[in-house]
């Protein structure tokens, strides 16, 4: 037990940062949307979530600015792809190229630089509770946050109208069409919305996971996020599990290590990736569709309103 | 007849290369410097303290006005960005990565008037040198504050790659930590990658937990300096000084002061005395050293660094001096006998007195 406590405490928190940019990207492709650049917008997200941070004294401040960057990173992507019908996969790999750029450029003063950041912020009681207190309860408010929005996306997708309106965006665009929704409108929130999300999950690394900024410091997290959308079967509750298995799995080959256990630390570190690819071919084959969570079938294909399929 | 006197002209140039000749002087104006950097120059480690020597060296000499390329991934790209120097009248190019090695010959031949520096290679040609730190005997240095300030015996190392490079520093940094105090160890947490912030706080997190009261590093962030400041624990920082993440727990760190090389290497070429070589420079030349001292360091580690310093720059004794004893205590480095500079750029072994693997 003593030393599965601090794995399962550290998987939780590695696991965040992802956990954040496959949610706003569930967000973003249910509604038929599939936005590649997770990677650059997390980066995007944490550097104005470090600066905002740094210069009003406020993390808090610092996560709205970050959000408010993923939005209109992702606004690029929304103009492109909804209004000018591009196409999605080189437009998402644009914006990760642009956001890992811009960000290094205008980071380049902050290097070096630490912030207080945002502190841990144990519950009462709960955080007293054995085994449970210490992996899930002793954590920065960003995390239980998280658990939130989980939480509120699951109810969202499946029990409210303007969830069942998105999905139908996603699914099948021209039947929303006909039962008089914008399909623009809807795909442009749930593309703001969700690059706000995944920038939050870039803003966790700069202010609470780490509290400095560094050049590229998301480290190909957002490509992870990527590959987890596809593990969860767009399910925000699988995300979850997913994503605290990849956070998981990385801290728990580094307490190998550290303990001087023999076990060659790059297989464990394939053990998620392979899942990924294992999930991926049994989605192929049970095709994957007609599910509540699941592949939206209209995923990645611009809507024509004025034409016919 | 021309053909014959340009011939000529060929054969003249060829044999003052092959004689080892040195260049020409060139007028410090003339010069412009070119400079491949592997990383962004905001790295804060590597690059960030190379382009620091750059700056240092041009404001020695103020007629030289130098410019760099930053993020030059090692391959053809390289080649591409020396030969954009060359068009642009650079006289000399400084290649500041290992990987680059291949292509600086390959430009080098093209461009045989222009003067080649590479940093960290091993291969050489009449107008090409290469140039390299003793990185190694700072980690020493740094090693005895180590060995001093640890009170469990445990100390973690987060390590960014298993290549000779680290395992050498690795090792030189066990052989301090062994010298002042025989019973600690030293627990290697390798990282898979050069910069990863989250990645290196993980592995220092894991390393404390596990029982190690001191951290030590080789990465190009200040992760793990910020992780041991927060769980209260001492670290040793690397490349640069990186109290300003520790403030109160950063100890010291091995640094580079890559300014001395270039200022000399400026200073050569001005004067018309470059020649191509290999200078591998350590303590003696300042290139390597610690950063200031954190307040909790003793009096007597700091004298014990000042002596041991003195050992190494008067070239009485260097860190690989046998005898030197691997993992499974097989002598590696007999009594009387100092690994040679191709044995430590070879090195794919741990010390005695190192917990940890190195993944074949």
């Amino acid at each position: 037990m003593e030393i599965i406590i601090p794995i399962l405490a550290a998987a939780v928190r590695s696991g965040t940062p992802i956990l954040y940019a496959t949610l706003g990207e569930i967000l973003t492709e249910k509604s038929g949307i599939s936005n590649l650049g997770l990677e650059g917008i997390m980066l995007v997200g944490a550097f104005t979530g470090f600066s905002v941070s740094l210069s009003t004294g406020s993390p808090l401040i610092g996560l709205a600015g970050a959000f408010a960057a993923g939005v209109l990173m992702s606004a690029i992507h929304a103009f492109i792809c909804i209004t000018l019908k591009g196409n999605q996969v080189v437009s998402g790999l644009a914006l990760t190229m642009f956001g890992t750029g811009a960000s290094s450029l205008l980071g380049r003063s902050y290097i070096g630089v630490t912030i207080p950041g945002l502190a841990k912020l144990p519950i009462p009681v709960l955080s007293d509770i054995p085994y449970f207190g210490p992996i899930l309860f002793n954590h920065d408010p960003l995390i239980y946050a998280s658990w939130v929005l989980v939480g509120f996306l699951c109810w969202f997708l499946v029990s409210t109208r303007t969830g069942l309106n998105l999905r139908a965006a996603g699914d099948n665009p021209r039947a929303a069409d006909a039962m008089g929704l914008s399909v623009s409108r809807i795909r442009y929130a749930a593309t703001l919305i969700g690059g706000g999300i995944v920038a939050l999950g870039g803003a966790y690394m700069s202010i609470a996971y780490n509290k400095m900024w560094a050049e590229a410091m998301t480290a190909g997290r957002g490509w992870i996020a990527v590959a987890l959308v596809i593990f969860a079967i767009w399910n925000p509750g699988r995300a979850m599990l997913g994503a605290y298995l990849f956070g998981g799995v990385e801290a728990f080959q580094l307490r190998l290590q550290a303990t001087g256990t023999s076990i060659p630390a790059p297989l464990l570190m394939m053990l998620p990736y392979i899942t990924t690819i294992l999930v991926l071919f049994i989605i192929s084959v049970k095709k994957g569709r007609g599910l509540i969570f699941g592949a939206p079938a209209s995923l990645g294909i611009p809507f024509f309103r004025e034409e016919r399929d | 007849m021309r053909k014959k006197a340009l011939l000529l002209a060929l054969a003249a140039v060829l044999v003052m290369c092959g004689a080892g000749f040195a260049f020409d002087a060139v007028p410090a104006d003339k010069l412009k410097p070119g400079f491949v950097y592997i990383g962004p120059v905001g790295d804060g480690g590597w690059t960030f303290m190379h382009d620091k020597g750059r700056e240092e060296m041009e404001k020695a000499f103020p007629g030289v006005k130098s410019s760099f390329v930053e993020s030059v991934p090692e391959g053809p790209d390289s080649l591409r960005v020396m030969e954009t120097f060359i068009r642009n009248g650079s006289k000399v190019i400084f290649a500041t990565s290992f990987g680059y090695m291949d292509f600086v010959q390959e430009a080098a031949k093209k461009h045989p008037d222009v003067m080649f520096l590479h940093c960290s290679g091993y291969k050489r040609a009449d107008n090409v040198g290469t140039y390299f730190g003793r990185m190694y005997q700072a980690r020493y240095l740094s090693g005895l504050v180590a060995g001093k300030m640890t009170k469990k015996n445990v100390i973690g190392y987060v390590a960014a790659h298993p290549i000779p490079e680290v395992i050498r520093m690795i090792n030189a940094f066990t052989i301090g930590v062994k010298k002042v105090n025989p019973k600690a160890e030293v627990r290697v947490v390798w990282l898979f990658s050069w910069f990863d912030p989250g990645k290196e706080k993980e592995a220092t997190k894991a390393l404390i937990d596990s029982g190690a009261d001191l951290i030590a590093m080789h990465a190009d962030t200040g992760a793990a300096p910020q992780a041991a400041e927060e769980a209260g624990v001492y670290v040793i920082g690397y490349n640069n000084d990186m109290s300003k993440f520790a403030p109160t727990k950063h100890l010291t760190a091995p640094i580079w002061d890559w300014g001395m090389f270039y200022k000399h290497y400026i200073g050569e070429m001005t004067k018309g005395t470059w020649k191509a070589g290999d200078i591998w420079w350590g303590l003696k030349e300042g290139v390597v050293g610690l950063a200031p001292f954190g307040k909790d360091v003793p009096e007597d580690a700091k004298k014990l660094v000042e002596t041991e310093k003195a050992r190494i720059v008067s070239g009485s004794w260097d860190v690989f001096a046998g005898p030197v004893k691997d993992q499974k205590g097989v002598e590696k480095i007999p009594q009387g006998k100092t690994a040679t500079d191709a044995e430590m750029l070879s090195m794919n072994w741990f010390v005695e007195g190192v917990k940890g693997d190195i993944p074949k």
